[in-house]
């Protein structure tokens, strides 16, 4: 027993992720601890999308279950567990059942290696960023299984469709990140793995988007545009275009299974938008590490997380203070203004030094995906959705040249002051050489 | 040779012998169940899986970079061909068909002499030494995908630079000829 509690204290105070100190029993937590965040940020989008897109659209959204359609997400879940679970005649039972959860499997496994902190990983790969492409690309697998599985028409061309994208489009996302790694080897210490993706941004003092510019720029735009054809969202949601065909893949999933799918996808964005900061915004890092650095501005930017908190604790209380005073709406009254304490408790518990010192990174690292979950949201609400030889013309014919040129100019400019010694200064001299030598 | 190169002694054991027994049997039995199944598309799904299994075997050989590799290309790239194809022949005419390999014998004393083979060369490497397999020499996890870039790309220690071109140019041939036979008008 004691040996066993020796063996969990020894971890803390460790400068490393469990998975590199090898300590099972924390790798354990930190799994858990990640797989429970990820399912309360799923039902949190869930609510935020229905919301956000309402009130672009001059609408309330879902308002009935809960103060503000806040419990919303919860009646939608059980509705799906509850609902009946259909398979239909003919289908490839075996594959019909594992089809969602190679999807699920896929979406869930790269979060072994996002970095949330420089030690609030699970783990940290030498291979990070190559393992997190190679398995969400495992889930193009579940979608043509899943489509094949059903024996119907409508979803065997769903999968179809929906692979054909996602597996062009991951070509134009794989030639952005390697610009994004190539600058990491300025300093001669290349490297593939998230932490030290990020660790080489704070070393070089600037993001990656920044680095070069405008070349990190355009390298994020095409990650930018992939990663949202990649999960297959608006503008780019043809497999499942509901407004124009019959939902794709997944047309004779229902029940629990399709809320699989669901799951996945959500994941899947979050995933990838973790890829997108990692790589380019500095992932955990807080705003100007280098510039504003210091105990003061330390003491200023870890007050940020709590900050936010009670500021969302105060918009709880401001709403109600706002509800109906009718008799039927006092349990809502007072559940939420019971959510508005608890998110200001959270905020409080976050003032506190110990704490402070350890979800300061892991705050950043989440606003900056939350800005990316919001752009999804966005685009959903206001761009119009791509034809389908569209989406293959911007796919192949633009990024996919523009990702190429650009890994040509960052190489080019990487290495310019070899460039210029070795091949312009040589040439230029051998060219006048030339000339004097005929004159 | 390059400093990094580390003996495999000082390399700590990456995980149990009860993981390359789990991995060797999945892999074995996906074999089993490619070759099989009379579903096409099951047997498709047995290779992903032993190809899968083998990845995680890479990583127990410290070579994370080979890993990451073969989930990308043949597990996530070219099983989903694969399945494409397969997904697009009729499935229910081909399950009727009675399978038919005349080749049994000659099956049988390949698979007899390769067999015979790797047993030969694991008793006379290893010495009685069991598993999991010792490797004579391999690279510390957090270089390995360094080496191999030094390896490939290196002035001074990249060998492999030609090579790596020649099979780079000959896939590009591969590809501009799958073009130009799959297309009437180009």
């Amino acid at each position: 027993m004691h040996d066993f509690v020796q063996y969990i204290l020894s971890y803390l105070g460790s400068d490393k992720t469990p998975g590199a100190s090898g300590n099972i029993f924390w790798a354990t937590i930190y799994v858990l601890l990640v797989f429970v965040g990820l399912s309360i940020a799923v039902i949190a989008m869930n609510w935020l999308e229905r919301k956000i897109l309402a009130h672009m659209q001059i609408r309330l959204g879902p308002m009935r279950v809960g103060p503000h359609g806040l419990l919303q997400p919860i009646a939608d879940a059980l509705k799906l567990l509850l609902k009946e679970d259909l398979i239909p005649e003919g289908a490839d039972k075996v594959v019909f059942w594992v089809a969602p959860f190679i999807v699920v499997l896929a979406a869930f496994t790269v979060f072994v290696v996002v970095p949330f902190g420089p030690t609030h990983a699970i783990t940290d790969m030498n291979i990070g960023i190559l393992f997190m492409l190679g398995v969400s690309s495992l889930s193009v697998l579940g979608i043509v299984t899943a489509g094949w599985a059903s024996n119907s028409h409508y979803p065997l061309i769903g999968a179809l469709r929906s692979s054909a994208q996602m597996v062009s489009y991951e070509v134009a996302m794989g030639l952005a990140v390697v610009s994004a790694i190539m600058m990491t080897s300025l300093d001669g210490n290349g490297t593939l793995s998230m932490i030290g993706i990020v660790q080489a941004q704070f070393a070089q003092r600037e993001w990656f988007l920044f680095k070069f510019f405008p070349l990190g720029v355009i390298a994020f735009t095409i990650f930018a545009i992939a990663m949202v054809a990649e999960t297959n969202r608006a503008p780019f949601d043809l497999p499942e275009a509901e407004s124009e065909l019959t939902a794709g893949f997944h047309t004779e999933y229902s029940g629990f299974r399709w809320s699989l799918f669901f799951l996945a996808e959500y994941s899947a964005m979050i995933a990838v938008s973790s890829i997108a900061v990692t790589l380019w915004l500095g992932g955990w890092l807080r705003p100007f590490p280098n510039l504003l650095s210091g105990p003061t501005w330390d003491l200023a930017f870890s007050l940020v997380p709590g900050l936010a908190f009670l500021l969302l604790g105060a918009m709880c209380f401001y709403n109600t203070a706002r509800m109906p005073k009718h008799p039927l709406f006092k349990i809502q009254t007072i559940g939420l203004a019971a959510f508005g304490a608890v998110l200001a408790l959270i905020g409080l518990l976050m003032f506190l030094p110990p704490v402070r010192d350890r979800v300061g990174d892991i705050f950043w690292f989440s606003a900056k995906v939350a800005g990316f979950m919001y752009l999804y949201i966005w685009y959903r609400g206001t761009f119009p959705r791509y034809r389908f030889d569209q989406l293959m013309k911007v796919g192949w014919k633009v990024l996919l040249p523009t990702g190429l040129a650009l890994l040509i100019l960052t190489a080019i400019w990487a290495m310019r002051t070899q460039v210029w010694a070795d091949v312009i200064i040589p040439a230029w001299t051998g060219f006048v050489d030339l000339l004097r030598s005929v004159f | 040779m390059n400093p990094a190169l580390n003996s495999a002694a000082s390399n700590p054991p990456v995980a149990t012998p009860f993981f390359f027994y789990g991995l060797a049997a999945v892999m074995i039995i996906g074999g089993i169940l490619v070759i099989t199944r009379k579903n096409a598309v099951h047997s498709a799904m047995a290779l992903i899986t032993t190809l899968l299994a083998q990845s995680a075997l890479y990583l127990m050989l410290y070579a994370p970079f080979v890993a990451g590799v073969q989930i990308i290309l043949y597990a996530g790239g070219i099983m989903v061909l694969f399945l494409f194809v397969i997904m697009l022949i009729s499935i229910e005419r081909q399950q009727k068909e009675r399978q038919f390999n005349k080749q049994w014998l000659i099956g049988i004393v390949a698979a007899a002499a390769l067999g015979g083979l790797l047993i030969a060369v694991y008793t006379t490497t290893t010495k009685g030494i069991l598993f999991p397999p010792v490797g004579r020499e391999s690279f510390v996890e957090s270089q390995n995908t360094q080496g191999i870039a030094s390896l490939l790309f290196d002035v001074h220690s990249g060998m492999y630079m030609f090579a790596f071109e020649i099979a780079s140019l000959l896939l590009l041939v591969a590809i501009i000829g799958a073009v130009v036979m799959a297309k009437k008008r180009i």
